[in-house]
């Protein structure tokens, strides 16, 4: 069982004071795979991800990452997992690329300035490398950050809400990150708020609601609980989206955006 | 790759990753303050501005016996400038908390107490630098000492024990305060505390309740050994009641902050 997935959850309850927030989170996510955790504003979501993180503790039921116990083995945990929290956590003062060898010193890894340099290549920030990220723009942040948590490949990475205040084409940079862990057998744990982006990148969807996990599948597998919301949703936004970033130009995003294009039209489809 | 990791974790002791990790925490902290240097120059603005005034307007009208005024107040403003000091520690550490890179670093494989040790450390190396510009002032103004070098020490020694006592208070707000104005606000009541003691006035002179307060509160028996050691003039047993409201502090200071440390850790 342990071997086969990379997060377990089982019956996992948090409150703080009166508010219930968990109300018993049972939740596998098989290895290698990215798991959306969609869910409203307040819906716990964060919650989950902090527990997960060892950042806190549950009230009651139980949860292993990479087969460690999250309160028991927090420390064996940490060495497991990169965390990508809400906002982009990188450090103003200093330049993108001190930022990338303080979290390789901080893991203890040889080299450090390479380990700064490749990942500053891999994600187009070597020209920004030595500016201080004050400077960036919230899509150089994130991708910096992201950057960050891959340091010391980790083999499970959280996401909590990652291109939430994202301009498109930042987001469209970001969910190309992700699908490049997937691709090199990541396990991916993902909180978002938009359908479109579990629907990109997800291989399974969990909706979290009310404390509890309400529906766990594929995406194929909840079209057929929930057909009419899904499509509805399909049909909308990517149009939008094509839009202004077909009327923004930018050369990255206009060949996304015509992907996307593509994408929404075989999507919104009678079927 | 899971086995590796944990044999190079298994390598080297707790205590070594705490001193290791703390290290790469606290070269980043120092960059900051190298990178924002007016950090430290306000930090001693405000006392040297107390210095100036205090020496040059009010002093005239102030008897200390003896003394000269300004080898009377140093030992009175060195402490404020710690106490404004440190208002910069809590801010540096409000600022991590705020911004998320705290929750980072509390989510990665590294010492958990190295992340506050580091902002302690840069928070003593600070002060000092802010305290010994402080001290250039004062002997450009006339501050003549005839202290020898062990009294120096222990002057250092004071004003170090001094630093850590305020610094590991200025940790509660830092990781508490959920707003800026919160963060420096604290200090204030630290900074003030020096005007009711002997730092400025001897304290004979003070009305009854004030005069007990002024005796009976840590500035007094600290600046009054400060200013015994600049002198040569023997410590008596008032060395002691200073550095027990040193260490006692300290202690106490460290207990609450690691208290408060824990409980944001859920």
């Amino acid at each position: 069982m342990t071997t086969s997935h990379a997060i377990e959850i089982a019956g996992l309850t948090k409150s703080y004071g009166d508010q219930v927030v968990l109300r018993g989170v049972d939740l596998a996510v098989p290895r290698g795979t990215v798991l959306a955790l969609l869910g409203s504003n307040g819906a716990g979501k964060t919650t989950v991800v902090r527990i997960l993180s060892t950042l806190l503790r549950a009230d009651g039921g139980s949860a292993t990452v990479d087969g460690f116990d999250v309160a028991a083995e927090a420390a064996r945990v940490r060495e497991s997992i990169s965390l990508t929290g809400q906002f982009a956590a990188v450090d103003e003062i200093l330049t993108g690329r001190e930022n990338l060898v303080l979290v390789a010193q901080l893991r203890r890894l040889e080299h450090p300035q390479r380990i700064a340099d490749e990942l500053l290549e891999r994600f187009a920030l070597s020209d920004a490398a030595g500016r201080r990220t004050a400077t960036y723009s919230g899509g150089m942040r994130r991708r910096l950050d992201i950057a960050m948590s891959l340091i010391g490949d980790p083999p499970v990475l959280f996401l909590d809400e990652p291109t939430t205040g994202l301009d498109p084409q930042s987001r469209n940079e970001v969910w190309q990150t992700v699908r490049e862990l997937a691709g090199h057998g990541t396990t991916v744990l993902l909180t978002t708020q938009y359908l479109e982006e579990a629907e990109q990148l997800a291989d399974r969807i969990a909706i979290l609601h009310e404390g509890r996990i309400i529906a766990e599948g594929t995406l194929a597998e909840l079209r057929q609980l929930f057909p009419p919301t899904v499509v509805e949703y399909v049909e909308k936004q990517p149009t939008l989206e094509e839009v202004f970033l077909a009327i923004v130009g930018h050369d990255d995003a206009g060949h996304t955006a015509a992907r996307n294009a593509e994408h929404a039209v075989t999507q919104g489809e009678p079927r | 790759m899971t086995t590796t990791r944990l044999e190079h974790a298994g390598h080297v002791g707790h205590a070594g990753h705490v001193a290791g990790d703390t290290t790469v925490l606290l070269k980043r902290s120092l960059r900051h303050i190298l990178r924002s240097p007016d950090t430290i120059i306000t930090t001693a603005i405000t006392p040297i501005a107390m210095l100036l005034l205090f020496v040059y307007v009010f002093g005239s009208a102030i008897r200390v016996g003896g003394d000269s005024y300004v080898d009377y107040l140093l030992p009175g403003i060195l402490l404020i400038t710690v106490a404004s000091g440190i208002a910069y520690t809590a801010f540096r550490l409000f600022t991590d908390v705020s911004s998320g890179i705290f929750e980072r670093f509390q989510s990665m494989p590294i010492a958990r107490s190295a992340v506050l040790w580091g902002h302690v450390i840069t928070s003593l190396v600070a002060n000092l630098v802010s305290l010994a510009l402080v001290v250039l002032v004062a002997l450009a103004m006339g501050f003549r000492s005839g202290a020898g070098v062990l009294a120096w020490l222990a002057v250092l020694g004071i004003l170090v024990l001094f630093t850590l006592a305020l610094t590991w208070l200025a940790v509660i707000p830092g990781l508490t305060a959920t707003s800026v104005d919160g963060v420096s606000g604290f200090s204030y009541p630290l900074i003030f505390l020096p005007f009711i003691s002997s730092a400025f006035v001897p304290t004979e002179g003070m009305p009854g309740p004030v005069r007990w307060f002024a005796e009976h509160q840590p500035v007094t028996s600290i600046v009054d050994t400060i200013r015994n050691l600049f002198a040569g003039q023997p410590l008596g047993t008032g060395v002691w009641v200073a550095l027990a409201w040193c260490v006692g502090l300290l202690v106490l200071a460290y207990a609450l902050a690691m208290r408060t440390y824990r409980r944001k850790l859920g």
